[in-house]
């Protein structure tokens, strides 16, 4: 599985990284998200699940290789 | 059965989808769209930077993966608990086991015709189309939305009058001074900010005010709030006031006479919940809020047996001019306010809100996330004022009155 960020869209809500702080990080200037892993383990997924779902912004898409 | 095809509604389908639920799943949209986002509309897609195809929540090859009977265009007009059957605009009946009610709100408006709302993808174009250089503008409601599109109107060169009752703008909700400092970006951008007027009717060429006179413009838009989407609900035994009235599991509670079927539950800006992490019934209308209600109540109808509360900490933002408001937390009826970070006149600063002794919320400008985030993360773990704002704080030396 892959992440997909669409950065323009990312209103930098932060939310990812509370439900995947594995996998997300922010920029510290604008708050932007930061992919941290684009195809995190399977362990991760759930957590990822979780950020694509309260993402704010609709910002995030996790597909299938 | 999910009723509301916005990101409430879109959040709960995919939320059954995922914890595998494998039956039947009709979502019911008012609005002919696939489910859409809506922060854009007073930002990016009223000042024509996005074109609407960004809009869309999912692809549709993803919303074709949950294999939902997708029914737009129509309204649900009725609910009928005895029967578990909702009642459609077109008279079609649909029955349900389970209901999650996500239908929303919908704009306040005035008196008169021929003013702009912003609510819906058609609102927002509608707008957009009369906005142009040299036009006058006149926004009724200096909350968020109308602020939000008073910066963008400027920022197209439109001329703005922006028109708020109270003294102060967002005072009853951010406080007076954060909310002066709000409202200075308005002025500084040569937005004619009035206070203090009342509205009483949207006119011929502009509004009128409450002493007779006319403001005058070349489109009116009205931002004074909105109203829970409960019409269809009205009689059918559950209980309605100011929204869809929850418990703390976001389960629809009873009118009375209690009658005997469950399994409704409400998410988004309809439902008026009881958040137990603020002890308080509140209804709230922001987006990540849509999604993490939609998510939560959708597990708790799919396993009664292990319902979790729905306890978030709110959160809101709001771009205005090069400003980026960001709040956590819970932050109305507050009884002081403290900046904890920056500066108010920098127009850069963390506001922390008191309640009682407890920090009950944060609001942000121009700061990085990794100074605003231990403060949510602190509301979040209720933590007591006096432990948490150090008395002697006051960057500016402002300690400022609440409410």
């Amino acid at each position: 599985m892959r992440v997909e960020l669409d950065e323009p869209k990312c209103v930098a809500a932060g939310q990812c990284v509370m439900a995947s702080p594995e996998v997300f990080d922010q920029r510290e200037e604008d708050g932007v998200a930061i992919l941290l892993e684009e195809r995190p383990g399977d362990e991760l997924l759930d957590g990822v699940r979780e950020a694509v779902a309260v993402c704010p912004a609709a910002a995030l898409r996790l597909v299938e290789e | 059965m999910v009723v509301g095809a916005s990101a409430a509604g879109l959040a709960a389908t995919e939320t059954l989808r995922r914890e595998g639920y494998g039956g039947a799943l009709t979502l019911i949209g008012e609005e002919p769209h696939a489910p859409y986002d809506r922060p854009p509309l007073s930002k990016q897609i009223l000042s024509g930077e996005w074109s609407t195809d960004r809009l869309p929540l999912r692809r549709s090859t993803d919303l074709d993966g949950l294999d939902l009977d997708l029914r737009l265009g129509v309204a649900a007009t009725g609910l009928e608990l005895a029967d578990r059957t909702v009642v459609l605009a077109d008279g079609t009946r649909v029955p349900y086991d389970g209901l999650i009610v996500a239908t929303g709100v919908r704009p306040r408006r005035l008196p008169g015709d021929g003013a702009h709302v912003l609510r819906t993808v058609d609102d927002a174009l509608a707008l957009r189309d009369r906005l142009a250089p040299g036009r006058r503008l006149v926004v009724v409601g200096a909350g968020f939305l109308g602020a939000e599109a008073a910066a963008v109107a400027r920022g197209l060169g439109c001329a703005v009058t922006l028109l708020e009752p109270a003294p102060v703008p967002l005072a009853h909700a951010v406080g007076e001074q954060v909310g002066r400092v709000l409202s200075q970006a308005h002025l500084d951008h040569g937005v004619e900010l009035r206070t203090g007027v009342t509205v009483t009717a949207v006119t011929e060429g502009g509004v009128r005010l409450a002493d007779g006179e006319l403001v005058e413009g070349d489109a009116v838009l009205v931002a004074v709030g909105s109203l829970p989407n409960t019409e269809w609900l009205v009689d059918c035994g559950l209980a309605v006031g100011d929204g869809l009235i929850c418990d703390e599991y976001g389960e629809a509670a009873w009118g009375s006479p209690r009658p005997k079927a469950g399994g409704v539950y409400a998410a988004g800006d309809v439902a008026r919940w009881y958040n137990a992490l603020f002890g308080v019934p509140m209804r709230i209308e922001h987006r990540t809020n849509a999604a993490e209600q939609g998510m939560a109540v959708a597990r708790n109808l799919l396993r009664p047996e292990a319902r979790k509360p729905f306890t978030p900490v709110p959160y809101f933002w709001s771009d205005q001019y090069d400003m980026r408001v960001q709040a956590y937390g819970y932050l109305r009826g507050h009884d002081e306010v403290a900046v904890v970070d920056g500066d108010l006149s920098g127009r850069r600063f963390v506001a922390a809100y008191r309640t009682g002794d407890r920090l009950t919320g944060v609001l942000a400008v121009g700061m990085p996330p990794k100074a605003i985030r231990p403060w949510r993360q602190a509301i979040a773990a209720r933590a007591a004022w006096h432990e948490t704002v150090p008395t002697a704080t006051p960057a500016a030396g402002a300690r400022l009155d609440g409410r």
